[in-house]
């Protein structure tokens, strides 16, 4: 029934348009290692099915760097590919700097102000016109446990930041180390943001984070928050330095470690794994409230030629597909951005995850995540992570690193 | 056929150099340009005067990556240059297998940076390396955990470069010493000087030029150092171990701030010529002596 509303809605599309063309997509991404190079054949088998010529353009390295960089150079060379994996605040600024197409007629043909978060909704905007299609949604402040470890010493998973550090303190006699953590910036930043959101609460973390006001960045609450940091790098074994997340993954894992606080993309090493959700481990959300969300998308720019436009509309279609949005999620882990798609077949964390993304929506504490790239552009994250990451490395006090902060974000306008 | 004769060389030059005029000199100057610019994730052309050079000298990450450059170029071409020297004396003095030993030696040099980076953060990692390894062994308290200490991580980069070049810079020396005349140092011994006088007086000066070389050779080799960091420590902890070169790229392709990375590159640049001038200058003049 999917698939059929899918093929319904795209013939309507293709038809709509003036002439037969086939539609072309050359679709530049970064989706190369395993669960996600299977979601994107996904993609490319439907676009093939609905007659469509895909030319897959896979950029890997670097955490999607290498893909921007290769976008930049065809772009500068007025050959700017049809489709590109773009998210958070770079879409705006993509298309300030050289246009993206208007794909408004899909998007309001399919209703996808009806299905998506507004807060989510608003990303794939530019100027208020549709220029970008969600695939999914990662929620970052997630905690994730080691169940064992957690019943052996009567350890519940904390919903304060007090009680996460009274069990740290608690594992640490114990002589577990409580918090698995690979030294990245980005992994120190992941934290940060979590903290922020705890401590701070939604309102304090969209005037800090999303708004730069200056007021919230030199705040009592902001020491606090480094304050908390600083406590929470006693908690870290002393092999941290440079480690990888999944690795970091792999102490929970293995009983090395009881905590880590990273995005639900740490789901999938768990169940590649065999683990189970609530018997090998557990997932909550970080403590406090609010939901931190990492939203992939495509972004499609502005291109002249029939076949072209027509890839892009069908794209954009199959994208927001609730078949495409199953299936994609499921192999990814995360949950579909679209709020009315079944959730058969997803586990407990990615149930919870849904509910608490629809909940949150409605009290207004559904924030994007500063660590990745959906707060923030470049330079301003940048900035602040790199003080973030200053701070936690060293011996730097709270006051300064408040201060530091402050001047980093000024400076980075 | 005269005329082609006499402009042979010519042609067979011009394309070479059209390439180096465009891609070396032209791109120098467009990044000069883009400095002056507030590019961001795509370069743009209208002047600004020198915001990002502001921006660059009020940036503590930048005074980090200075200073390291600063530091890691000293300590690395001043202990390289001591441990090849040593080295190359120590294989001078006509020993059994020089070789091989001088193949072990050299043997470094072979290895990518990326390999040697990644070789030394397992070694230097207190969980898995020389300090487990040490506690191994009964010394229960024996600390080395530079590596994830950002004061001391500087060093470890410095470690790790060291071994990598002393080998290079011990067969430079070796030439340098083999190319002494033998005449002259028979000479000295016959009139009964000691080695240690014979290698400060007279071998050691007469390798002046040598000198030169392996300084130029190092100091563009740490001035360039990229791979090195970003495979032993990835900048960190923090942002302790930044080079000139790893900001520049965090700007460019990570943070889409190409302004801040064009003017980063410039100060590179001049850092780079600071150093070459003086050489070019020193090479190039005519010599009174000739």
């Amino acid at each position: 029934m999917n698939m059929k509303s899918v093929l319904a809605a795209s013939t309507a599309v293709m038809l709509a348009g003036p002439a037969l063309a086939e539609p072309t997509a050359e679709v530049l991404h970064w989706w190369t290692s395993g669960g996600e190079a299977k979601s994107v054949a996904v993609l490319q088998e439907q676009f093939a099915a609905e007659g469509g010529t895909w030319t897959d353009m896979p950029v890997a390295g670097g955490g999607g760097d290498a893909a921007m960089t290769a976008l930049r150079a065809r772009v500068l060379s007025g050959n700017a590919p049809t489709a590109v994996q773009l998210k958070g605040p770079a879409i705006q600024e993509w298309y300030e700097e050289v246009g993206l197409a208007d794909i408004g007629p899909v998007a309001e043909e399919n209703g996808w102000d009806d299905v998506l978060p507004a807060q989510i909704a608003e990303h794939m905007k530019c100027e208020g016109q549709w220029c970008a299609a969600p695939v999914n949604v990662h929620r970052v402040n997630w905690i994730w446990g080691n169940k064992q470890i957690l019943d052996e010493h009567g350890i519940e998973m904390p919903t304060t930041w007090d009680e996460f550090n009274a069990a740290a303190e608690k594992l640490q006699a114990a002589g577990v180390t409580p918090l698995a953590h690979g030294g990245q910036n980005w992994q120190d930043a992941t934290i940060f943001e979590t903290v922020v959101l705890g401590l701070g609460g939604p309102e304090f973390y969209q005037q800090a984070l999303v708004d730069l006001d200056t007021e919230a960045l030199t705040s009592d609450t902001m020491k606090s928050v480094f304050d908390e940091m600083r406590t929470i790098r006693g908690y870290v074994d002393d092999n941290f330095s440079g480690r990888d997340w999944n690795l970091a993954t792999a102490m929970v894992m293995n009983g090395e470690a009881a905590f880590q606080i990273m995005g639900d993309w740490a789901k999938g090493e768990f169940l590649a794994a065999g683990k189970e959700p609530g018997v090998d481990f557990v997932c909550a959300p970080t403590p406090g409230e609010g939901f931190l969300y990492n939203v992939d998308s495509f972004a499609f720019f502005e291109l002249d030629g029939e076949d072209k436009q027509q890839g892009q509309a069908l794209l954009a279609n199959l994208i927001m597909g609730p078949d495409f949005q199953q299936t994609f999620n499921l192999n990814k882990g995360s949950i579909p951005a679209r709020t009315d798609v079944a959730l058969d077949g997803f586990d407990d964390c990615a149930t919870q995850s849904n509910a608490d993304m629809t909940a949150d929506a409605e009290a207004g504490s559904l924030l994007p995540s500063y660590a990745h790239g959906m707060a923030l552009r470049g330079a301003p994250a940048g900035a602040i992570t790199d003080v973030v990451t200053a701070h936690f490395n060293s011996d730097m006090s709270s006051d300064d690193a408040v201060a530091q902060l402050a001047d980093a974000v000024a400076n980075s306008m | 056929m005269e005329w082609l004769e006499r402009n042979v060389p010519k042609l067979v030059l011009a394309p070479s150099f059209a390439a180096i005029m465009i891609f070396v000199y032209g791109f120098i100057a467009w990044t000069a340009w883009i400095s002056f610019t507030r590019s961001r994730l795509m370069p743009r052309y209208e002047l600004d005067g020198v915001t990002q050079y502001q921006r660059l000298f009020d940036a503590p990450r930048w005074d980090v990556a200075m200073n390291n450059l600063f530091l890691f170029g000293g300590l690395f071409i001043v202990i390289s240059m001591v441990i090849g020297l040593m080295l190359a004396i120590f294989l001078d003095q006509k020993i059994r297998a020089e070789g091989v030993l001088r193949t072990i030696y050299l043997y470094p040099m072979a290895l990518s940076l990326i390999v040697t980076g990644t070789a030394w953060k397992w070694i230097l990692n207190p969980g898995l390396g020389i300090q487990e390894a040490v506690r191994g062994w009964g010394f229960e308290t024996f600390t080395f955990d530079w590596l994830i200490r950002p004061e001391m991580a500087i060093y470890t980069v410095v470690l790790a470069a060291v071994w990598q070049a002393s080998g290079f810079v011990m067969a430079l020396f070796l030439a340098g010493l083999r190319s002494v005349d033998t005449e002259i140092i028979r000479a000295a011994q016959v009139d009964g000087i000691p080695t240690h006088r014979i290698y400060s007086a007279i071998i050691i000066p007469t390798m002046a030029p040598i000198f030169l070389s392996a300084f130029i050779v190092l100091a563009h080799l740490a001035i360039k150092a990229f791979d090195l960091v970003i495979a032993l420590t990835g900048g960190g902890p923090g942002y302790a171990t930044d080079l000139p070169a790893t900001y520049m790229y965090a700007m460019a392709f990570s943070r889409g701030d190409l302004g801040q990375a064009a003017s980063s590159a410039m100060i590179m640049m001049m850092v780079i010529f600071a150093i070459v001038v003086p050489y070019l200058y020193s090479e190039l003049r005519p010599r009174r002596d000739q």
